[in-house]
């Protein structure tokens, strides 16, 4: 019944700095093209997080966008789904640009599946690089991330919650059984 | 809730909700590729037994940017025109699979009535004097989006209320989400008890420069001649006179007072040009959003089970994860 805490605060804070140092090493220059798109909503604070620790190892001023794929699921009419919807926020344009697509957990590739959808309607990156601070496995789709903050075997009826001190007022990854409820 | 059929049976809670999906459709009319696939395969048919041009429009509209398909239906020119009954009417686009029907009709209750016949959802696009809910539901977004809150605005409605289903469905939105609301006219075209309906948040008002002292918005109604088969004012240019919204009226409003009409006006009768196309008339903005809206009924309602009862609070999601933590 207990909630198990897979990254305290500090884990966060150095997951998020290993991924800037993945991509700033093994992503090629110009990193003047470079764009990050945060998935609604722990995407976002993450995608802010990221681009500030690019910046901090020297990387230029990164523009940073939310997506919000409510619109482009592909589960409508089937679950009785009521999700909140925000807004998706994108003020540069994609064209020629090399995408950091950043969510919270990647679990069954279909959320990244309507981004990659969506981010299309919107223009032509380059390329998209997917980065996700938690990789929990169960993949639906042959869809891979290029940079994971950690990697954790995990049951189907189990939940994965992060904890975002800009959402939820602090930093931590859990993992519980399905009987517990977090909302 | 299978069908959207008046403002009446909703919960602030449900209005509130539509409104919250419709401003993310709002932003993507600013994108180069104003279509989003929620609706994919789905099919709407829009059966419009009542002339209609914006109305129409605006859901045909609503639903091609959502992706669904849509079917389009005119009294005029369909086999109404061979008597056949609105019943089979809607049998015969159920048969044909639709998953909604979005229904215009001179009679109150006629979108009910199908509903109750059919398993497609059915969207009241406007009946008789009854409701016209999308319209009363842009109206509020519209309002919403200038003034961020409704509790304790003043709104007043002018013109026909008697055979108005645009003001019934604004009094019945607006009231649940605390305005208050002066209904002016002339007597005859207002009808009795509105206090007892809608409770003590709506006053009667049969003198508009009182009506409009304080207001933060009016709503100005088309003079629908072609529904009134009566005697209910002398001359339209005496209905001008007292109830029309010129500039100098409107300098009795709050100075940011915002107008609006649901359209199509009759200029110089119930609104002059000046303060239709002045800087507080919110007419086009109410047209942009009319699509907006319309998508997030739409898309709302495309789940399994419609409207929910009690749906999710944008506000209170955010605050809702401090259980886990007392359990480590």
């Amino acid at each position: 019944m207990t909630a198990k805490r897979l990254f305290n605060e500090a884990e966060v804070r150095a997951a998020i700095g290993d991924i800037a140092r993945g991509i700033y090493q093994r992503v090629p220059p110009p990193r003047s093209g470079w764009a990050i798109v945060g998935i609604q909503r722990r995407g976002v604070p993450l995608a802010q997080r990221l681009a500030r620790a690019l910046e901090e190892l020297g990387a230029p001023a990164l523009p940073v966008g939310s997506l919000d794929i409510t619109f482009y699921r592909d589960d409508m009419g089937e679950t009785a789904l009521h999700p909140v919807v925000h807004e998706t926020e994108l003020s540069f344009d994609l064209s020629g640009k090399i995408l950091f697509l950043v969510d919270d957990v990647l679990y069954t590739g279909r959320t990244i599946r309507s981004a990659l959808n969506e981010l299309m309607d919107f223009g032509r990156p380059s390329r998209i690089y997917l980065v996700a601070l938690v990789d929990r496995g169960h993949r639906e789709l042959p869809i891979q991330a290029d940079f994971v903050g950690k990697t954790v075997p995990t049951q189907k009826e189990e939940r994965v919650d992060i904890h975002l001190t800009e959402i939820d007022g602090d930093d931590g990854v859990w993992l519980s059984p399905r009987a517990v409820k977090t909302a | 809730m299978k069908d959207l059929l008046g403002l009446e049976a909703l919960t602030p809670a449900q209005i509130e909700h539509i409104l919250d999906v419709a401003r993310p459709m709002k932003s993507l009319f600013t994108r180069s590729i104003k279509k989003v696939p929620a609706l994919r395969g789905k099919t709407v048919a829009l059966l419009f037994f009542e002339a209609s041009t914006r109305t129409r429009s605006s859901f045909e509209l609503a639903a091609k940017r959502l992706s669904a398909d849509t079917l389009s239906f005119a009294a005029s020119t369909s086999s109404v025109t061979k008597g056949e009954s609105l019943l089979d009417t809607a049998k015969t686009y159920e048969a044909m699979k639709v998953d909604f029907m979005v229904i215009r009709h001179a009679a109150s209750g006629a979108p009910e009535l199908v509903a109750q016949a059919v398993k497609a959802r059915v969207i009241n696009a406007g009946d008789g004097s009854h409701e016209h809910p999308t319209q009363g539901l842009l109206d509020i977004y519209t309002i919403l989006e200038k003034k961020k809150r409704l509790d304790g605005l003043k709104v007043v409605i002018v013109g026909d209320i008697l055979h108005s289903r645009v003001a019934r469905s604004n009094l019945w939105g607006l009231t649940k989400l605390g305005a208050h609301v002066t209904v002016c006219g002339p007597a005859t075209l207002i009808p009795a008890g509105l206090p007892e309906v809608f409770g003590p948040k709506v006053t009667v008002a049969t003198r508009l420069d009182e009506a409009l002292e304080g207001a933060d918005v009016i709503n100005v109604l088309r003079l629908q001649r072609e529904r009134q088969q009566g005697d209910y004012f002398p001359t339209v240019r005496e209905y001008t006179e007292l109830f029309g919204l010129n500039t100098d009226r409107l300098r009795k409003a709050k100075p940011d007072c915002l107008v609006l009409h649901p359209g199509p006006m009759n200029r110089g009768v119930e609104i002059s040009s000046e303060v239709a196309d002045g800087p507080r008339s919110m007419i086009l903005e109410q047209v942009t959003n009319g699509i907006a809206v319309r998508m997030a009924v739409l898309y709302v309602f495309a789940n399994p089970e419609g409207l929910p009862a009690t749906p999710p609070d944008g506000k209170q999601a955010a605050k809702a994860v401090t259980a886990l933590k007392a359990l480590e």
